[in-house]
């Protein structure tokens, strides 16, 4: 097997175009390369927007203050996909993700300035739109290195770090197979929906042929703040989410808690983060014909101002030891947030980066409604320690955990390098 | 819903009512009644009385222990019971009863169905609600914690039954069984839920306990001996069903069988026990609680996974929600226009969902299989539990936070 040398893309390879214009697109100018792309080139030059770099020690998208909108997808390798192809559509990806975070379109042709025998590069949707803040985030799924009957087919088996494999049963599981898992995931976060949309749309399109979506879920409203310039977003119970959330201005949480380092596992994964993804469906009928006094006992929190039942402001340290006047516990035993607090999971945290989502409506006529967790930590330990810490968790009787995945996300990638490079080395 | 329970019995400290003057005594209609007493009998002198303070002269001629119960015209909510009546004795008990159709039954050794059971008619007038609420709480109480030791007198010996005919390979016999022993223990589960550990070894569904590392036993452990799952198929959690599992040996059997009973036989000793109590609260939690139950884990088929029998655990919730309400509605009726509008909404809610799920079957005559019920009728279902669900939900704001 021949290992390709570490390049640049500069473009996007034949087999993406093949997968935007067919056979006939000898005539598109390819683009000008990744470091080009980097220069803000706002449609209109008006967008007052932010744009952050793509490339870099990590990845964006993760300690990146918490964007408004999500578009995810997972994807399965297709049939007969060989490792170049592989590395062909990780750097095909990073070339099209390094023009997108920068709000290009995806190539230079783009949406307009194409042949116009051909189909265009781009979708066009995000025409005219700012980068919107847009981050792309890639990760590797257990399933990339062996599929579930033990087959090696990128020649990758023995690189796979030991920590990456399927979660296990957890309480209050109810996954439907059809929204778990998957070979690649990609994280789209934007403050536009559209922008966010745009980008996973772009990258499928680019993939046909050797990748394709297994699932995929849109997001709004941000469900953490992942820095203190943030205020605290709620989600569908109506409570604020993420308080006590790892923010990005602590970098020494971050650093402990959040980044692969190194002797961690296998040297490619050093300076990434492993990344979970559950969705949790609310039974939001059942939650909102309860008290106020439950809803608060069982989150451990004020609904108005989010404090800590043992009392004080939003950022006030719970104290669980505290008591009430006839000897109760202020914040009780099984409430969410004395069994997700460090003190409980023997330290460990998580990053939080969910967003709400509402997919409709179920057969029963009931939203189908509920937080799209994703987290991402040093190591799946901290989520499987979390996670136990939460089998008696008061706040189970209304909720389900529907779709469940886990990915290594690989460091950033330099400006001549890709994604993922370092797995192929 | 097993917070409920823990949040409102710590909360209920804080109940302030409204005392008033003393109970406005009725006019008690007349001699006394008797009843006579045998194992298996109950003969109650008059079928029919005058409303008012109701006089009981109650002698067992049996060989045991016997209880006198007054049962609502729903068979199941008690309205007065007068419990341990040794044999030879002779006893007076006073009822107070307004207009209406009620049940007189027994139960021999306070175990078990209740034996002779008898249409007992109230007529007359409605004496006024009594105004006096610490009265009428103290007797929903009362009549509350009598029904839960009624129900958990019925569930032991029909588990009893149930795990005889599992631990022996009599399947057939303990599928026929299953479902109904069920019952009174779905009417009173958010009791059950309350204390912590038992609930999970009776009622816990083999994905719950597999995630929280518990051994899993009870019923529904029994249960997927009793209708295996055939190649391929999934548990509720979206795995396959032979993960960690493997049919029961015989030995196996026995301990599941033995466990339930002494689980079951561990509940009963706790609701019989001299300090067991409930809250106000705690009922008219319960009864929104149950119906979350249905809502939750009975209208998506997941509560009998294996033997589709979940319309008959959805029907038990009613009923047991029913009869939580139908023990503070009065309470709730004294609320002024708002309560009295309350109660008559539940009340509605209740009969459109009683009557849809007679389309199903009966308690008697057995409920359809759970998965020959159409994504629309489900709909239909989960609808009307809704429906009921909203008003049911004021209940306890109405009873506890409302002056009249």
């Amino acid at each position: 097997m021949t290992e390709p040398e570490e390049t640049a893309p500069t473009g996007l390879s034949r087999r993406g175009l093949l997968g935007l214009v067919g056979a006939g697109a000898a005539g598109i100018a390819l683009g000008g390369g990744a470091a080009a792309a980097i220069a803000l080139n706002t449609p209109n030059g008006v967008g007052v927007s932010t744009v952050y770099p793509f490339f870099g020690d990590h990845q964006a998208g993760i300690t990146t203050p918490a964007q408004d909108r999500l578009h995810f997808a997972a994807y399965d390798l297709s049939a007969g996909t060989t490792r170049d192809d592989l590395i062909e559509l990780l750097q095909d990806w990073t070339y099209a993700a390094a023009r997108l975070t920068a709000g290009q379109e995806v190539t230079e042709g783009g949406a307009v300035d194409g042949s116009p025998l051909a189909p265009p590069d781009d979708t066009g949707e995000a025409l005219g739109l700012p980068a919107s803040g847009l981050t792309i985030t890639f990760g590797f799924g257990p399933t990339l290195f062996t599929t579930d009957d033990g087959t090696d087919r990128f020649g990758i088996a023995a690189k796979k770090p030991d920590l990456l494999a399927k979660l296990p049963r957890f309480s209050g599981d109810a996954l439907r197979p059809e929204s778990g898992g998957g070979d690649l995931c990609i994280q789209a976060c934007a403050d536009d929906p559209q922008v966010a949309v745009h980008a996973i749309r772009n990258l499928s399109r680019i993939a046909f042929g050797r990748a394709s979506i297994r699932w995929s879920q849109l997001g709004f409203g941000r469900t953490s703040s992942t820095s203190t310039a943030q205020v605290t977003p709620r989600n569908l119970f109506g409570f604020k989410d993420g308080t006590a959330n790892i923010k990005a201005e602590d970098p020494t949480t971050v650093k402990a808690q959040v980044w692969v380092a190194e002797g961690d596992g296998p040297e490619w994964m050093t300076g990434g983060s492993y990344l979970v993804t559950r969705k949790i469906r609310m039974i939001i009928e059942a939650w909102d014909r309860t008290q106020l006094q439950e809803q608060e006992n069982v989150i451990g929190r004020s609904k108005g101002e989010g404090a800590p039942l043992s009392g004080g402001r939003e950022f006030t340290e719970p104290e669980f030891a505290a008591t009430g006047a006839a000897g109760q516990e202020l914040i009780p035993a099984d409430s969410h947030v004395l069994l997700a607090h460090p003190t409980s999971t023997g330290g460990a945290q998580l990053l939080r980066r969910g967003y709400n989502f509402v997919d409709g409506n179920d057969e029963l006529g009931r939203l189908d409604a509920g937080l799209f967790f994703i987290s991402f930590q040093r190591s799946p330990e901290q989520f499987i320690a979390v996670q136990k810490n939460l089998a008696r968790d008061a706040l189970n009787e209304y909720i389900k955990h529907v779709g469940s995945a886990i990915f290594a996300v690989p460091p950033g990638a330099t400006k001549n390098g890709y994604v993922g490079s370092g797995l192929f080395a | 819903m097993r917070n409920r329970i823990l949040a409102a019995a710590a909360g209920a400290g804080a109940l302030a009512l409204a005392l008033t003057g003393c109970v406005p005594n009725s006019t008690a209609g007349g001699a006394a009644l008797t009843v006579a007493i045998t194992d298996d009998t109950c003969a109650v002198s008059e079928a029919t009385t005058a409303a008012g303070n109701v006089t009981f002269s109650i002698t067992n001629n049996g060989t045991d222990v016997n209880e006198f119960e007054i049962l609502a015209d729903d068979k199941l909510r008690i309205v007065g019971e007068k419990e341990n009546v040794t044999p030879g004795q002779t006893v007076s008990y006073v009822a107070q009863l307004g207009p209406g159709t009620y049940y007189t039954a027994c139960k021999f050794q306070l175990i078990g169905a209740p034996t002779g059971v008898a249409e007992f008619t109230v007529t007359g007038e409605a004496s006024a609600v009594s105004a006096d609420e610490q009265a009428l709480t103290d007797q929903a109480v009362t009549n509350y914690i009598s029904y839960i030791k009624s129900q958990v007198a019925e569930l032991v010996p029909q588990v009893q039954a149930f795990a005889d005919a599992y631990a022996t390979g009599d399947d057939d016999t303990a599928r026929s069984l299953f479902a109904s022993a069920r019952v009174s223990y779905e009417r009173i589960e958010p009791t059950a839920e309350a204390f912590g550990d038992l609930d999970p070894k009776i009622d816990y569904r083999e994905v719950d306990a597999v995630a929280e590392g518990l051994d899993w036993t009870g019923f529904h452990r029994i249960e997927k001996d009793l209708w295996p799952p055939a190649e391929g198929a999934l548990n509720s959690d979206g795995e396959s069903a032979f993960l960690d599992w493997a049919p029961s040996t015989d030995e196996e059997r026995q301990a599941y069988a033995d466990g339930l009973v002494t689980d079951v036989q561990q509940l009963s000793d706790l609701v019989n026990a001299k300090d067991f109590t409930v809250s106000l609260a705690d009922i008219s939690n319960g009864a929104i609680g149950l119906l979350d139950e249905v809502a939750v884990g009975k209208i998506s088929g997941e509560e009998d996974w294996w033997s589709h029998t979940d319309l008959y655990d959805f029907y038990a919730n009613v009923q047991g929600a029913e009869v939580a309400f139908g023990n503070v509605k009065d309470i709730a009726a004294g609320k002024g226009k708002e309560g009295a509008a309350l109660v008559k909404d539940i009340e509605t809610e209740f009969a459109a969902l009683e009557g849809l799920l007679a389309q199903y079957g009966s308690l008697d005559s057995g409920f359809a299989d759970y998965s020959t019920v159409t994504e629309a009728q489900r709909k239909e279902l989960s609808d009307q539990v809704n429906a009921l669900a909203e008003p049911l939900s004021n209940l306890t704001h109405t009873v506890l936070g409302l002056s009249e």
